[in-house]
């Protein structure tokens, strides 16, 4: 039986998490199927279409998709299950919304934030904040899974050239309806895929303290910018920055941590990294058991040196 | 209207935990635990929504080991009015947990229920989801805000790009978000007030629920360990580190 993949895209392109989850999905079986589901989703379903070993892209564009409403995406899923083995979606605040209901609907266990696969029922994940490592079997005939993004190499996005279909049938729960959003606007790269990430932490002091010493060496690296919780709680930034077991989960080739004592729950979210360089003025502060680079110093004179010399 | 909370008993978030020597598991033995903290923030919205006079009773749900008790009486005393602890050994899956808590919200007829949105020891982010999805309602997952009004509920979720709201019709499921309030410290009256609070024992079997998990665990590792790094003196050594030797910077 194929694989299905839930692209996350935003009707005119789909998002880097999709080329990582079918990269997942092609661990657990050949043929993977991508399902766009949307508002005005003709982009978003052509560039599925190309994306590298995708063999069929289902297409279901109704304006109850439109803002990705989990009792329907749930449904529509659940619908369409029958025909697949593997239900694999992004690890992203999406996935995690609706996936356990997909599971719950076909009245199966799921694993969720999968890192690794072993075998088509065998998946590694995390628990207690990546503090350990399981290894688990499921023997449910249906597979639902969540991965994370940053644990899989993307496949490409072009060269593939997958049949579309378009599905019909609207699932509409009406239990629940769009409100409104705010979404944060920014020319820097996503935080999740970006190959440089600069946080931030309590010691900044002040939202303008981000945009005084954060900022400028972020630009300079064409980086992300990322906080810890205790950032974003202070309302320095907000809180879609926010780096950890329960935030946003990292692993650029390199992650500059500035003021950030590095609590296990902000650790769980950045210790992928390939290089982590932190500066602190605390020398026994507990990043420097992951950093490769430790600088013990103020970061309000060391983010600006550190700035004009690269 | 009834409001139903989920308290998970987790090991607590200080505790820096430890795989077992034969990789069976991690070792919870003599282990501080704790109401697992979303939780807490799930029971304070219920007490806060009650203070505003939108509910008139707090019910708390815990599925675990007979010592879950200390869990609930906590919530009791952050002012729930009286809990159910549903007795088993095994570890709990959110699934079965899901099944055992629509029973229960079924049986209490709860207009709201709030659970924490993740569990800090398995991590599953799983269970809100699919207790929404058995009661076929809506939900209202990774809450920063919380307004009822009238017979809907409006919830503010924190989402990867920024803030979502959405309109759910009661009865409604929430998950917790960390910013959604800061729980207050249980004052001692309280405390001793809340021992002498109901709190119905059942067992996993009155719900017809069976624990079996169709999931198993093969193996439970440490981490891979990062070798430990340098300190670097200045930032020029820092500069030089990461173009010479790392070579992640131009
Ligand atoms: C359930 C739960 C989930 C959580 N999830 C997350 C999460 O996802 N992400 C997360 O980050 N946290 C999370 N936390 C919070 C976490 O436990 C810590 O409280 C938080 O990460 C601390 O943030 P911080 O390092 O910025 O602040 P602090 O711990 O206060 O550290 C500030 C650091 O700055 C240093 N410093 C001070 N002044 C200067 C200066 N001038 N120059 C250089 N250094 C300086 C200090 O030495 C200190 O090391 C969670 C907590 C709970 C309970
Ligand atoms: N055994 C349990 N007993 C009570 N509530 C639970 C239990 N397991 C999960 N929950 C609730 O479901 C939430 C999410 O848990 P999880 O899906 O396991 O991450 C928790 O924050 C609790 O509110």
């Amino acid at each position: 039986m194929a694989i299905l993949v839930y692209a996350e895209h935003d009707n005119t392109s789909v998002k880097k998490a999709t080329l990582s989850t079918v990269a997942a999905a092609k661990q657990m079986g050949d043929d993977v199927h991508v399902l766009v589901a949307g508002s005005d989703n003709e982009a978003a379903t052509n560039a599925a279409a190309q994306i590298e070993g995708v063999s069929r892209v289902l297409r279901a564009d109704n304006a109850a998709y439109a803002h990705q409403m989990a009792e329907n995406i749930s449904l529509l899923v659940a619908d369409i299950a029958a025909n697949y083995s593997h239900i694999v979606a992004p690890a992203t605040t999406t996935g995690k919304n609706f996936m356990p209901r997909v599971a719950a609907l076909l009245d199966v266990s799921m694993l969720s934030d999968v890192t690794a696969v072993i075998d088509a029922q065998t998946f590694e994940r995390p628990i207690y904040a990546g503090n350990a490592t399981a290894t688990v079997k499921t023997t449910e005939d249906k597979v639902v899974v969540t991965v994370r993004t940053t644990s899989f190499d993307a496949v490409a996005a072009t060269g593939g050239s997958a049949e579309v279909e378009t599905l019909d049938n609207v699932q509409d729960a009406g239990k629940a309806s769009f409100v409104s959003e705010e979404m944060a606007k920014s020319d820097r790269p996503e935080l999740t895929s970006a190959e440089v990430v600069v946080s931030g932490g309590r010691a900044l002091a002040s939202g303008e303290n981000f945009t005084k010493y954060i900022e400028p060496l972020a630009d300079k690296l064409g980086a992300a910018i990322g906080a810890s919780r205790a950032a974003v709680d202070a309302g320095f930034v907000p809180n879609d920055m926010q780096v950890g077991q329960t935030g946003k989960i990292v692993a650029p080739q390199l992650y500059i941590a500035a003021g950030i004592s590095g609590a296990i729950q902000h650790l769980a979210g950045m210790k992928d990294s390939k290089v982590i360089v932190a500066i602190n003025n605390d020398p026994e502060a507990p990043i420097a058991s992951v950093a490769d680079y430790f600088l013990e110093a103020d970061l309000f004179e060391a983010l600006p040196e550190l700035t004009s010399k690269i | 209207m009834k409001a139903l909370v989920a308290v998970k008993r987790v090991i607590d978030y200080n505790v820096k935990v430890r795989v077992k020597a034969d990789h069976s598991s991690v070792d919870l033995s003599n282990t501080k635990m704790s109401i697992n903290p979303f939780d807490e923030i799930a029971v304070e919205e219920a007490v806060r929504l009650k203070e505003k006079g939108v509910i008139d009773e707090i019910i708390v749900a815990s599925i675990g080991p007979k010592e879950a008790q200390e869990q609930i009486r906590t919530a009791l005393a952050l002012g729930a009015d009286r809990g159910v602890l549903v007795v088993t050994e095994d570890k709990t899956q959110p699934l079965q947990v899901a099944k055992i808590l629509k029973q229960i919200a079924d049986q209490e007829g709860t207009e709201i229920v709030l659970l924490g949105k993740q569990a800090i020891d398995d991590d599953n982010n799983q269970t809100g989801q699919m207790l929404a999805a058995l009661m076929g309602v809506g939900q209202g997952t990774f809450a920063s805000e919380v307004v009822v009004e009238g017979d809907k509920v409006n919830v503010t979720r924190e989402i990867d790009g920024g803030l979502q709201t959405v309109a759910l019709d009661l009865p409604a499921i929430i998950t917790t978000d960390l910013r959604l309030n800061e729980p207050r410290f249980a004052k001692l009256p309280n405390i001793m007030k809340a021992k002498k609070k109901p709190l119905d024992e059942k067992t996993p079997a009155d719900f017809g629920v069976d624990m079996t998990s169709k999931q198993e665990i093969v193996k439970v590792v440490p981490p891979a360990e990062r070798s430990a790094g340098v300190r670097v003196a200045s930032v020029d050594e820092l500069v030089d580190k990461l173009k010479n030797e790392a070579k992640v910077i131009g």
